[in-house]
């Protein structure tokens, strides 16, 4: 019983009137958790009840404190029927359990009814004791904190990253036990979201235990999903990355109030953890960094790694010249096998983060996904989930060697999702192939100082391009070249992953965001006919969606996606596609060929003629759109086409002779590469079809960017105001001639009016980008298309903008052409790169140090860094600011980013995961199906806000509108919704606040900055 | 291909103000839709109809949720539902009270019942407003109303404390709730060339002067019948009225009253004459009217009769207003002189005010 929890009803207010007669309510409110129920006094006749009841009292075990929800139910007293419900409030009372997050939960909370929505609010105060027990830590999970955000959080910094997490737990829907034919609507769902709620609390809590069994202590992209099965039942799945974090508590590890970069760049020396330049000095660096980057390619598509692999290497890479390669050999070796077997004691090397520590991704290999279809059969023994856990364990087998093909070791971005119609059920998983560092994956590496430094010799901005794997032996097809940056290392002519951008990547222009939508139509069949049918549509399917997001994406004139995520949706007579990424122009990756278009009847004059005709039009599109994405690539890369092996003037003769050895082949490929182009031919309908969808794409207006990762490339200098938003859409299709031509018309006009709606309601916010756009589709019924989009409007101040972009231009035109003169100025911009990096910030500084290089007196370049800093971390981090502040109590913010532009985040409280249903069987008087969706959605978002301030936070970060299950039945009048949200519940801080108190601060702060890079590193 | 279903919502709920003016103003959405589409709209963003539909359904579907609320603005205040910033609340509130002068000339002084809705289609008919802003606007004045009917203290701010309107809305509301208290007549036809600023002005100083609240004491006797001190007429003061009748009554009085204000007066008026003339006539008036303010009936006919007692009288002698003011002024004062009348104080209560809105009545 190591647990006390402590419940406090205030009182109530806007409560509806229950008694008609009197026009008033006669309220009390029963306090449940576990099989406990405390109740208040009737307070009489009032719509705002003043209960202020005594403390009730629950002594519990924390595992029931960390499985169930504390339930609160408001009653309405009558004497001689029995008592109506006015409606609930669930309190999830775990971030109350560690020890940073809440210490108490007082606040105003709505009260809702799955059937009439939300009924007035109940001001609650609810408190847990927990006793000094040593021991409670292994019984059960308390004290491992969880987050949404894919991250590491701002105020934290990661010791470890222990990697994959996963359970499952699975459960009887109550929806469709027998009791339901004879309970009332409000009963079976109530019985649903009280048992969602639990399964989360027992998910969360085994995820926990897997977390402590680690040496962990908290869950990073901690992401958790309900798969509604119908009959076979309810299944709640989660995965996650476990890390063992530190908190940057005290003022001293934050960075201080330096006003004067001079400043900063004098702590420098101090620094722990070197920047990658400052070493590049000597001419042998980048062979060390060389060999380090081939040789994990090599040993890990070939499992059996030694010290000879390594040899074999050399030659080729052209080591062995000068110490360095002796050095960096068999240090390079033990840190190849310091990674692998880090990474293989792991059954799954995955990482659901999508950002990262600096330094922590080497390489990227590319996309990696897999799917399967399976039939759904009840599930017999919740107690032992084990079908579901070998199907998801069997698929994350194949993405792992995927992974192992691409020559990587690990696998980044990761996340799993599934598609249910009646029972087939489809499975997915996907993520992005990567090389890390083992820095960060062990235990006691803080030792070795030197092998850091030899780590982070890699390039700067390129090294994560860089090809992993063999390219002798290439797992597929792929036209390489030098690096445009570094011009050592090869990649590829394009770069697809699932994680954001990272911090260091050197982008030119600004990026946008890409999709690939597709539907098949398919047969209706049964159980096995069914499955088989969907298994058959699938590879065509994914290969039709890449195909379109390759056109789409050298239509834009850009070489590289990040947050790709393909989602197949499965209904009773169709499949869905819909891809979404963010494309940006990587400025070491080549530039994308054109389209061209040819037909198969050459002869025929006026078919000769559309065709250039379109020919034409594309090629003005691609024009068009490199204007509009500011890609302007530096003239050089001509340069490198010449001549095939790419070599600045000042490079040494040293250089040379090692790229020699795959002179050839770089030569090929680029030819190949450069002639071709992309050849679309349109000899079907279909092709003609792909290139009118091609052109239809709309793009924005003008001062609207879009992507769907955290942040825009080229954008930083973010304004405060941020505008969170859902908005859903379904159609119907005609029931008539549905041809697969019709459907992708009608499922492309869908997304792209929807997103012209988005672009048209936020017209205020321009010059705006929305961010982290997240499409869902889903099919409800035989012929309704379903598009849920969540994603969050940020304005931004052009003028700043443009004048970033610029020196960002600038910044990667010079380290293009790393000049020995620019050696000397690189390591002063790049100590302004490093000062916010240590925290482990997101991905901005890069942006950042680029306003600081643009040539600004000192004094003034402070101040623009301050204002481009969009997210308030790195150069201020004041703690003695109050928490928070008074100006915006009662705003909460909600978010989809992990970040809050214009401020800090200066506390994570809690993870806030909630499931809601709401039912009507007045559809029409709610305002129909868009009325009812409408009202439930802003009652959601006012339920999260709620529960984040009561808990004591201001916004919600890393925002996700999980699901969002509509059905409806208009003959009866009857709709149905569930939704489940999540996110983390934060305390932030404005910037402007922070500022005026680090004015307040005595330079004798900037000291401990030394103190934090150490603790980092 | 249909759109079932199409929904935005925004963390923090967008509110476009031109969409709210017209929802406000009872334009079904495609009317809506067709007069932004006439405003130019679509050329500005490139927008297509179609998006304009959705948008403008989308504003209305929200407007008709926060209806609810802003019946109770302290609720749009407390309510989770709307993140609404507290401008933007203002603004809504606002708003949604604001009425057009066209209708409320036609209702002012009426009984706020529901008999009086039925004629909202007329009012609708003749004043070219549609029928749904007629029914806010009619359904504020009665909300109102009946909130602030019975409670005590300032009128004005027992109404911007429960409706949270802007002061400048709160006095105009002040003045329907009191006009339809006290039933004036507002809509002979000889009254027509009023504007409701006129009537408002006026009803401003009647609660400032000659209501309980005026007094500046509450009343001791909390049974007694006047808890509404605002937006009843003192009715003690009024029955006082009766008292100044001595002043046209007493022939020496009246005469004397009379000669001072000629004396003090002559050469300074253009009209002179005429007001020399007419003196009897329009001091009979004056007083006859507060003499008559016992009877509710002639209450409710207050404004009728300052219109034919004074208001016509001077004008078809084409007084310019100065000199009104100055005859007003005159005329007020002189009675101080009179040593033989003995109610200065009420003569000073009640001619203050009807001073004040004479001069502002006095207008073509």
């Amino acid at each position: 019983m190591p647990g006390k929890l402590k419940v406090k009803i205030v009182a109530g207010r806007h409560l509806p009137v229950m008694d008609r007669a009197s026009d008033l309510t006669d309220a009390f409110v029963e306090v449940k958790f576990g099989n406990t129920t405390f109740k208040t006094d009737v307070y009489l006749k009032s719509l705002n009840p003043q209960w202020n009841s005594e403390w009730f009292k629950f002594e519990v075990d924390d595992e029931d404190l960390q499985d169930e929800p504390l339930q609160i139910t408001v009653l309405d007293h009558d004497t001689y029927s029995a008592n109506d419900a006015i409606g609930k409030v669930y309190i999830d009372i775990d971030p109350l359990l560690y020890s940073e997050a809440a210490t108490v939960i007082s606040g105003w909370f709505p009260i809702y009814d799955t059937i009439h929505g939300i009924r007035g609010e109940i001001n609650v105060i609810v408190k847990v004791d927990l006793f000094n027990d040593l021991n409670r830590f292994r019984q059960s999970s308390c004290g491992v904190k969880f987050f949404c955000t894919t991250s590491i959080p701002k105020c934290y910094r990661a010791v470890i990253i222990h990697g994959f997490v996963e359970e499952l737990v699975v459960n009887e829907d109550p929806e469709y036990q027998w009791i339901d034919r004879i309970r009332t609507p409000r009963a079976s769902n109530e019985a649903r979201q009280r048992l969602i709620s639990l399964m989360s609390g027992e998910l969360q809590r085994k995820i926990g235990l897997k977390v402590l069994e680690m040496r962990g202590n908290a869950v990073v992209g901690y992401l958790q999903c309900f798969d509604l099965e119908g009959e076979s039942g309810l299944v709640v799945r989660a995965i996650g990355t476990a890390c063992t974090l530190d908190k940057l508590s005290s003022p001293a590890a934050f960075l201080p109030a330096c006003n004067s970069p001079s400043k900063e760049m004098k702590e420098i020396p101090f620094n722990e953890d070197p920047n990658p330049n400052t070493h590049s000095s000597g001419p042998s660096t980048p062979l060390k960094n060389q060999t380090y980057s081939f040789s994990p390619s090599k040993s890990y598509s070939r499992q059996s790694s030694s010290s000879d692999t390594d040899l074999s290497l050399t030659p080729k890479t052209g080591m062995g010249s000068g110490s360095a390669g002796k050095e960096g050999g068999p240090f390079k070796a033990l840190l190849r096998q310091q990674t692998q077997s880090a990474l293989e004691q792991r059954e799954f090397p995955f990482f659901t983060l999508t950002v990262f520590p600096p330094g922590f991704l080497v390489h990227v290999g590319g996309v990696v996904s897999a799917r399967s279809v399976k039939l759904l059969d009840r599930i017999h023994n919740p107690d032992e989930p084990e079908t579901r856990d070998a199907w998801w364990a069997e698929i994350r087998q194949e993405i792992k060697s995927h992974a192992k093909a691409l020559g990587c070791h690990a696998v980044v971005g990761y996340s799993e999702s599934t598609s249910i119609c009646e029972e087939v059920c489809i499975l997915s998983a996907s993520g992005t192939a990567a090389v890390l560092n083992p820095r960060f994956l062990q235990d006691g590496t803080v030792e070795g100082c030197l092998e850091q430094r030899l780590e982070e010799n890699l390039p700067v901005g390129c090294g994560f391009c860089h090809i992993p794997y063999d390219e002798l032996n290439m797992p597929f097809p792929a036209h390489l070249t030098y690096c445009y940056n570094c011009r050592k290392q090869k990649v590829p002519d394009v770069l697809f992953t699932t994680i954001d951008l990272p911090t260091d990547a050197m982008v030119i222009g600004k990026g946008c965001l890409i999709q690939a939508r597709l539907c098949r139509l398919k047969k209706k069949a049964q159980a096995e006919a069914n499955a088989t049918a969907i298994s058959n549509l699938l590879p065509f399917m994914e290969y039709e969606v890449h195909t379109q997001l390759m056109n789409k994406l050298k239509l834009k004139g850009m070489n590289a996606l990040f947050g790709l995520r393909i989602q197949i949706t499965v209904g009773e007579n169709m499949l869905m596609g819909l891809a979404s990424a963010t494309g940006v122009y990587l400025a070491a990756l080549p530039a994308p060929g054109g389209i061209q278009i040819a037909g198969k009847t050459p002869n025929d004059g006026s078919y000769e003629q559309h065709i250039s005709h379109m020919q034409k039009k594309i090629n003005d599109t691609i024009a068009k759109n490199r204007e509009l994405y500011e890609i302007n690539p530096p003239e050089i890369s001509e340069e490198v086409i010449g001549s095939p092996i790419p070599e600045p003037r000042q490079r040494s003769r040293l250089l040379r002779s090692q790229s020699e050895s795959s002179d050839e082949v770089t030569e090929l490929d680029l030819s190949h590469g450069k002639k071709d182009a992309f050849v679309l031919e349109i000899d079907d309908t279909d092709a003609l079809e792909d290139v009118h969808s091609l052109l239809t794409d709309v793009p924005p207006p003008p001062g609207f960017y879009s992507c769907n990762t955290e942040i825009m490339p080229g954008i930083n200098n973010w304004t405060s105001e941020i505008q969170m938003f859902t908005s859903v859409r379904v159609i119907r299709l005609s029931s008539l001639n549905l041809t697969n031509q019709a459907l992708n018309k009608n499922f492309n006009d869908l997304c792209e009016n929807l997103l012209k709606s988005l672009y048209f309601k936020l017209r205020s916010m321009i010059p705006c980008c929305l961010c982290h756009v997240n499409f869902t589709v889903s099919l409800p019924e035989d012929e309704l298309i379903q598009v849920t989009v969540t994603a969050v409007a940020i304005t931004f101040d052009k003028n700043q903008a443009l004048q970033t972009t610029k020196a960002h231009i600038e910044k990667s035109l010079q380290r293009a052409s790393a000049d020995t003169e620019e050696l000397l100025q690189f390591p002063l911009e790049l100590c302004s790169d490093s000062l916010p990096s240590h925290p482990f910030p997101p991905a901005k500084e890069h942006l950042e140090s680029a306003s600081s290089n643009s040539g600004i007196p000192a004094a003034q370049r402070a101040v623009t860094v301050e204002k481009a800093n969009p997210m308030g971390e790195g150069n201020f981090r004041n703690r003695s600011a109050p928490p928070c502040a008074s100006s915006t109590v009662g705003v909460v913010k909600m978010t989809p980013l992990s970040f809050i532009p214009g401020a800090k985040i200066t506390k994570y409280l809690g993870i806030i995961n909630m499931f809601f249903i709401r039912e009507t069987t007045s559809l029409r008087e709610e305002g129909g199906v868009s009325g009812f969706l409408h009202a439930f959605i802003a009652e959601v978002f006012a339920m999260v806000r709620a529960h984040v301030a009561a808990l004591g936070g201001n916004a919600v970060v890393s925002y996700i509108m999980k699901q969002c299950v509509f059905m409806e039945n208009p003959n009866k009048n009857q709709a149905q919704c569930l939704i489940n949200v999540s996110g983390d519940a934060v305390v932030f801080v404005r910037e402007s606040d922070l500022e005026v108190a680090s004015v307040q601060q005595p330079t004798a702060n900037c000291q401990p900055l030394c103190a934090g890079g150490e603790v980092t590193t | 291909m249909t759109s079932e279903l199409d929904i935005f919502v925004g963390n923090t709920t967008l509110i476009d103000e031109d969409v709210y003016r017209l929802w406000l103003d009872g334009y079904s959405v495609s009317d809506a839709v067709a007069l932004r589409v006439r405003s130019g709209i679509l050329e500005q963003t490139g927008a297509t109809a179609a998006v304009l539909q959705s948008d403008t359904m989308d504003h209305y579907r929200t407007f008709h949720m926060l209806e609810r609320l802003l019946h109770a603005p302290p609720k749009l205040l407390h309510q989770l539902i709307f993140q609404i910033p507290p401008s933007r609340q203002a603004l809504l509130i606002e708003r949604y009270y604001a009425f057009d002068e066209a209708f409320v000339r036609e209702v002012l002084g009426k009984k706020l019942s529901k008999g009086t809705k039925k004629d909202l289609d007329d009012i609708s008919t003749k004043t070219g407003i549609t029928l749904k802003s007629c029914r806010r606007q009619f359904d504020n004045f009665k909300r109102v109303f009946k909130v602030v009917e019975e409670m005590r203290g300032s009128l004005v701010d027992n109404i911007q404390q429960h409706f949270l309107l802007s002061d400048r809305l709160s006095r105009d509301y002040a003045a329907i709730v009191f006009f339809a208290n006290n039933r004036f007549e507002t809509g002979k036809k000889k009254l027509q060339y009023l504007s409701f600023g006129d009537f408002a002005f006026c009803a401003e100083l009647m609660i400032q002067n000659w209501t309980l609240g005026a007094v500046g004491e509450a009343p001791t006797d909390p049974d007694s019948q006047v808890d509404d001190m605002d937006v009843d007429l003192d009715k003690e003061f009024l029955q006082d009225l009766k008292e100044l009748k001595v002043l046209v009554a007493d022939k020496d009085l009246l005469d004397l009253h009379k000669s001072l204000v000629c004396t003090t007066l002559r050469g300074k008026l253009s009209i002179f004459s005429e007001m020399e003339a007419n003196f009897k006539n329009l001091s009979r008036g004056l007083v006859n009217v507060a003499a008559k303010l016992t009877h509710s009936k002639d209450v409710r006919d207050l404004f009728v009769d300052l219109v034919e007692k004074f208001v016509e009288p001077c004008r078809s002698d084409h007084w310019p207003l100065n000199d009104v003011r100055l005859f007003l002024n005159q005329y007020s004062a002189s009675v101080h002189s009179l040593d033989g009348f003995r109610h200065q104080a009420l003569w000073d209560r009640y001619m203050g005010t009807l001073r004040g809105c004479l001069l502002r009545l006095y207008h073509d």
